[in-house]
Order: C-alpha cells, then sequence, then structure tokens
C-alpha cells in the first residue's frame, strides 16, 4: 500500500516546507521531497493545504469499558480522527477503572479491534481511584500505559502522592495530576466570583487549584521526580509553574481550548456545557493561560474530551455531569484563538498539539521525517465554518461551542499510512 | 400592558415598567385581601400547582391562598409523595404536570436555576418560589410593594439588609429589583457571609451597622441559619447577636420613618430583638399580608396574558 500526499506544506513543530510530496510505504514515511513522481495507490492532492503531524492528546476520556452509553473506543477515535488526532491518551476513570494489568490489555486489545488511530492508556495512581494504596504501576506498564493519574479525583493525600512520585518514576511513568483541593472546593459547581454569586450557585475558588498545583510542585521540587499538571486553568497555577520551571522542577503542564476562549460569564443561563472542572474562570485567568502558552510556562493544550450523555446535561446545574467533547473542536479553537490573533505561531500550536505531548508520554510520535509513522493530518487553514455538534462523530454532544465561527478544517487524518478520516 | 415573558423566574428578568404593573395590580388585590368576600372569579376554571421540592408554609399557604382568593384549582404537590421521590427528572415531572392541564406551576427547590429549567421545558408558566441561593422574586415584590406603600416610592431610598447576604436568595432579588426602581442596597454582615462579586450586583458593602442604617428608610434583616456555624463561617448565634443582631438603639441614625422588614421566619434575638419586631416601625407581618396581594397580582397577570 502505497500513498501519495502532492505539494502539500509541511508544518510541524521546528519546521515549515512549503511545496513538499510525501510518499508513504507500509505505514511509514519512506521519502519527503519535491516532484515525487512514484505510481502510488492513491494521490492526495494538498496543494494549498496544510501538512502536520497527527495530533497527540495527552488527556481524554473514551469512556470504554463501562461508560459506552457516553462513548466507546470505535466513535471515540472516531472523533479524534476527524479533529485530526492519531494518537490518544485515554484517562483511567472507567468502570472498572484502569488500575491494574488485565484491564489494561482488555483495553488495549479492543483498541486493536475497533480503534481507527493510537489509543494509550493512562493507568490510575491508586487502586480504584481511591486515594490510598498505589496501584500496581510496573505491571500496567509492562501491558503499555503510557502514564499513571487519577484523573476527575484528585489525591487528597499528600504523602500518597508524594511516594506515587517516587514509585512512577521508577518505572519511567510521569504521573499527570488533576489539581482540586476537595476541602476547598466545597462540592461547588462553576468558578467563585462575581457570576456564581449572581446566579446562586455554589462557587470553586481558584485556590483549590492553586493549592493543589504549590503542593504537587514542592513535593515534584523535594523528591526530583516528574510531574504533569493537567488542565491548568487558572493564573495562581500558571505563576506557580511558571516560578517552579525557572528553578528547574521537572514539572510540565497542559490546558485545555475551553480555558483560553471561554469564562464564567458562559455559565449565564444555566446552560450545562459550560459545566466542567476545573470550571470555567474569569477573564484575568484566560489571559494568564494564554500568556503561559506564550511563554512556555504551559508545555501543551490537551482536551480534556468528557462526553457525557444528553440526559445527564439536561438536569439541574449543580446536578450536571462535569465536561465537555473536545476532539473535533480543539484544534479549530487552538488558530482561530492562538494562531490568528498572533500569539503563537502555527509551528508553536503544532508542537504543543503533537509533538510536546508525545514527548510527556514518551512516545514516537508528532514528528514528520523519514522512517517516522506515518501519522499525519491534511488540514484547510483558511476554510472557516461554523461549529454544529450535531456533526460530531462523538456519541456525545455536550460541547458549549455550538454557533462558534472557527478556520481551519481538518480534511484528511492519516494513521498508520490509511486514511482514517476524510472531510466530504 | 402585560407582563412579556411566560414565566417570572426572577427579578432579572423583569424590567421597570412590569414591576410597576405588578406592584399597582397588587395594590387592588389587597383590598380582596382585606375584605370580608375573598373570593373574586379572575382565574376561574384555571389550575395553579405549586411544587415545593423545599419545605416551606408561609410561600406555599400564600400562594395557595391568593389562587384561591381567585377561584383557581389550586393541587399542592408535596416532595415525599410525589414521584421525585421515585426518581422522575424535574422535566418528566414538570412535563407531567403539564399534560393534565396546569396553567401555572409554582416552583420552590434547592437548585438555583432549576425553574429556569423547568420554564424551558413546559407550556405552562412557570413562578419562582425560591431557587436555592439564586432568587426570591415574589418575595422581593412583596418587599417592594411594601416600601412602594409606605414611602410612595424607589427613587433615592436606602435600605440596608443586614445579615446572610450569601446564602440568601431574598437579598439578590432585592437588590436586583431596588437597583432597577432607582433605590440604593447597602449590606453588612460578617465578611464570611459576604460572596465574592456582591458588590458588582449594585450594592454598597459597609463596614459596621452604623453605617448601613445611617440614613437607611429600610431596614431589612435576613434569617441565619444554624447550619452556618458548621460551615465554619460563624462561630455562633450569641456572636452573631453581638455584633450583627439589629435592636431598636441601632435605629438612631436611621430615617424618623425608617422601616424594619423580614422575610421571616425571624430567630427572635438574633438577628433582631423582639423590642424592634415588634416595634411601630416593624412591618413584618403586613409583609406577609402583601404577599397574598403580589401574589394574586402574578397569578391574574400571567393568566391573563393569552387572553385580549
Amino acid at each position: 500500500m502505497k500513498l501519495l500526499i502532492k505539494n502539500g506544506t509541511i508544518i510541524t513543530g521546528d519546521r515549515t516546507e512549503a511545496n513538499k510530496d510525501i510518499l508513504i510505504e507500509d505505514g511509514k514515511i519512506s521519502r519527503i521531497g519535491e516532484g515525487i513522481t512514484d505510481t502510488a495507490d492513491q494521490v492526495i492532492d494538498a496543494n494549498g493545504l496544510a501538512v502536520i503531524p497527527g495530533l497527540v492528546d495527552a488527556h481524554c476520556h473514551l469512556r470504554d469499558p463501562g461508560y459506552e452509553y457516553k462513548e466507546d473506543i470505535r466513535t471515540g477515535t472516531m472523533s479524534a480522527a476527524k479533529g485530526g488526532f492519531t494518537s490518544v491518551a485515554c484517562m483511567p476513570n472507567t468502570n472498572p477503572v484502569i488500575d491494574n494489568e488485565s484491564i489494561v490489555r482488555t483495553v488495549i486489545a479492543k483498541a486493536r479491534r475497533e480503534a481507527v488511530i493510537n489509543v494509550y492508556p493512562i493507568g490510575a495512581i491508586t487502586k480504584g481511584q481511591q486515594g490510598a494504596e498505589l496501584a500496581e504501576m510496573g505491571s500496567m506498564k509492562v501491558a503499555g500505559i503510557v502514564a499513571v493519574s487519577d484523573d476527575g479525583k484528585p489525591v487528597m493525600q499528600a504523602s500518597v502522592m508524594k511516594k506515587a512520585l517516587i514509585y512512577a518514576a521508577g518505572f519511567g511513568l510521569t504521573v499527570i495530576s488533576h489539581c482540586e483541593d476537595l476541602d476547598l472546593a466545597e462540592g461547588g459547581s462553576m468558578n467563585e466570583g462575581e457570576t456564581c454569586t449572581r446566579l446562586g450557585l455554589h462557587g470553586i475558588p481558584s485556590a483549590a487549584e492553586d493549592v493543589m498545583v504549590a503542593r504537587e510542585i514542592i513535593l515534584s521540587e523535594y523528591t526530583g521526580m516528574p510531574v504533569h499538571i493537567a488542565h491548568v486553568s487558572t493564573k495562581g497555577a500558571v505563576e506557580l509553574i511558571r516560578q517552579a520551571k525557572k528553578r528547574g522542577v521537572p514539572v510540565t503542564a497542559e490546558t485545555c481550548p475551553h480555558y483560553f476562549t471561554l469564562t464564567e460569564k458562559a455559565c449565564e443561563g444555566y446552560d450545562t456545557n459550560t459545566k466542567m472542572n476545573p470550571p470555567l474562570r474569569t477573564q484575568e485567568d484566560v489571559d494568564a493561560v494564554i500568556q503561559g502558552l506564550s511563554d512556555g510556562a504551559i508545555d501543551i493544550i490537551a482536551t480534556d474530551h468528557a462526553p457525557h450523555h444528553f440526559d445527564e446535561k439536561n438536569v439541574e446545574f449543580e446536578l450536571a455531569a462535569n465536561g465537555i467533547v473536545g476532539f473535533e473542536t480543539a484544534l479549530p479553537l487552538a488558530l482561530t484563538y492562538l494562531v490568528k490573533p498572533g500569539i503563537l505561531t502555527l509551528n508553536q500550536v503544532v508542537s504543543k498539539m503533537s509533538a510536546m505531548p508525545a514527548r510527556i508520554l514518551k512516545i514516537d510520535k508528532g514528528d514528520i521525517r523519514v522512517g517516522a509513522d506515518a501519522d499525519l493530518a491534511i488540514v484547510n487553514l483558511e476554510e472557516e465554518y461554523v461549529i454544529n455538534p450535531d456533526e460530531f462523530l462523538s456519541k456525545s454532544k455536550n460541547s458549549p461551542f455550538k454557533g462558534f465561527k472557527v478556520s481551519g478544517r481538518v480534511k484528511y487524518t492519516i494513521c498508520g499510512g490509511k486514511i482514517v478520516y476524510q472531510d466530504k | 400592558m402585560k407582563l412579556r415573558s411566560k414565566d417570572i423566574l426572577g427579578l432579572d428578568h423583569l424590567e421597570p415598567d412590569e414591576i410597576t404593573l405588578i406592584l399597582d395590580m397588587a395594590r387592588d388585590m389587597k383590598k380582596i385581601v382585606q375584605s370580608n368576600m375573598k373570593r373574586v372569579n379572575y382565574l376561574q376554571g384555571r389550575s395553579v400547582v405549586t411544587l415545593f421540592y423545599e419545605n416551606s408554609t408561609r410561600t406555599r399557604v400564600s400562594f395557595e391562598l391568593a389562587a384561591k382568593y381567585m377561584g383557581a384549582h389550586a393541587v399542592n404537590v408535596s416532595v415525599s409523595t410525589s414521584s421525585v421521590a421515585k426518581g422522575e427528572s424535574l422535566i418528566d415531572t414538570g412535563k407531567t404536570l403539564d399534560v393534565m392541564g396546569t396553567d401555572i406551576v409554582i416552583m420552590r427547590h434547592s437548585q438555583p436555576g432549576a425553574p429556569h429549567l423547568l420554564a424551558r421545558n413546559i407550556n405552562a408558566s412557570v413562578i419562582n418560589g425560591g431557587d436555592g441561593m439564586h432568587e426570591h422574586p415574589t418575595q422581593a415584590l412583596l418587599d417592594m410593594f411594601t416600601m412602594r406603600e409606605a414611602k410612595g416610592g424607589f427613587e433615592g431610598l436606602k435600605v440596608a439588609i443586614i445579615g446572610d447576604i450569601m446564602h440568601s436568595r431574598v437579598a439578590r432579588s432585592n437588590m436586583i429589583g431596588l437597583g432597577k426602581m432607582g433605590a440604593k442596597v447597602c449590606i453588612f454582615a460578617p465578611t464570611t457571609l459576604i460572596p465574592p462579586g456582591i458588590e458588582k450586583m449594585g450594592c454598597t458593602i459597609c463596614q459596621s451597622l452604623e453605617e448601613a442604617i445611617d440614613g437607611a428608610d429600610v431596614v431589612m434583616g435576613l434569617r441565619i441559619q444554624k447550619e452556618r456555624l458548621k460551615k465554619a463561617l460563624i462561630p455562633s448565634t450569641e456572636e452573631y447577636a453581638r455584633f450583627f443582631g439589629v435592636d431598636v438603639r441601632h435605629l438612631a441614625g436611621a430615617k424618623k420613618d425608617v422601616l424594619v422588614m423580614h422575610p421571616g421566619p425571624v430567630n427572635r434575638g438574633v438577628e433582631m430583638t423582639s423590642l424592634l419586631i415588634d416595634s411601630d416601625q416593624s412591618k413584618i407581618t403586613e409583609q406577609v399580608t402583601n404577599g397574598v396581594a403580589v401574589r394574586m397580582a402574578l397569578l391574574y397577570l400571567l393568566a391573563g396574558r393569552e387572553e385580549n
């Protein structure tokens, strides 16, 4: 099977090359050059289009096993492919929790049968995500996990987190921390502040995130072991991470498109599609997150794709499930809100959504070079359209971005040399 | 003139001319409440359901009497005997009432925004009887009716609200409504019970009881609940009473004709002393009467929206 991509502009994290042909053979990139005339089984004319590394998502929820009514490995990866992703790392808060070798193997086996892109499970830090006893990280690593996280639930005991950082590092695994002090959050459902006060909802102070980010940084600095901060949403967290990096603490961080595009004001009217954890914050926080992306305090953009059934969102705000779907909106939002206004270059966005997350997950992805896996996305950067959740391939449609005008549409996604998504 | 929306969800959604319309109508209704012939047929053939997910005596009874004085069928849905206990969703419960021919649903719910969700999903009018810490529009309207009746209008009035602002839907609705009508709201409370950003709703946060009450036309107390102690918001009701309880002596700096108000039920000796509650300035019992009149006005105006 030979695939030839003609006349595209290659854009990776560190270079831009116009008018290049890419020849793909047996799932790998075999040649990159100009005027490649080999006969191929299929030729894609990428004239006027950007060819980028297949995107890598370090944080998503595929809901499989256990919550297949929200999403499963097949629909989740189809949705990801439509968004230009070719590798996704899925969180372990499934049912049962991905906290032992056999469940990791089950997920990987199912992904091999049903996924259209690469799926990398993330194992739990603690058994059952209960925050008490360490999960069998070594055995899960043997089975194929790329990191550990109790995402959705913070590890509240500092002593457990300290030992998790040390034990995980022993197996070369990075701990991804969902930073939320549950005592400070007090079961709130949106950011504490003006809008929350007006709506009469229970608030989650930004301090609930900052306190935990500070704790993880202190523990990482003390132990010398790496920690990755999930879904950064506050100004305080960005500043703590920036300062820690200056001191050489092995901390990395991600944010998500909703934290650089939306504020707490979106919650007015009690739209449950604006409810997620951490919650949407203030304009000051959004500005700080954008600044963090720009100066490198925040390393990567993840989706935190969190599908939920309509019935779980069509309820009272405080009873609604947390989270939004993100695969099919992440790239256009990054292009529209970060590249268009000149905050990040195209290469930087591509880097933060492919090479950098791949480096954090320690997987050999995120570059376009001869010999690499042929994981690519072909994107029309100029194409403008209005986001319509009804068109999502995800089983769930819980997006706050309905009606947003964005630019940048994925035309093809190629994974392992196979076209796994094509825009009609 | 008619109300613009089919629902009364909060003061946030009412324009000043609508507020005036409601208060004017309530003035006529009050005459019925105070007469010996409390029976008019304005709502004959209409069905009104009170759907209360939280305990309430005065609000529920007030609505029920308001509906009955005007000849409506009034049914009370109580949580313990309803399908709520069986886990039915709010929308499904609402739709069930809707297709039984209910014209107006009055709902009290612990979840802020719950009446908004219900209103979007049913054809009947929805009146918010209090949603969590969000709004309690009928209480604010009856408070405003009481103030207007005594003071003649709202322009330039100073209203001091003292107490648990954080958890108070009454305070929020009053702030919004009074702000829209040109009154000035000052608040005073333990600093832990002042929610962040409340000043953006148009009130002034005062540093002392004296400052809040200075030159006030109205002093309104709010109920303080014992459960606030468990959440480490206040140390004791005794300490609360000492620093935040209002007594007759505090009225020295207020206007001579100051009104003392409280949405009830009052913890005597905590939010206010009995001397103050039972003083000549107190409008606390008058508020209850006015509540029936205001609710009659709302039911009448909502029921009349579809008629020409």
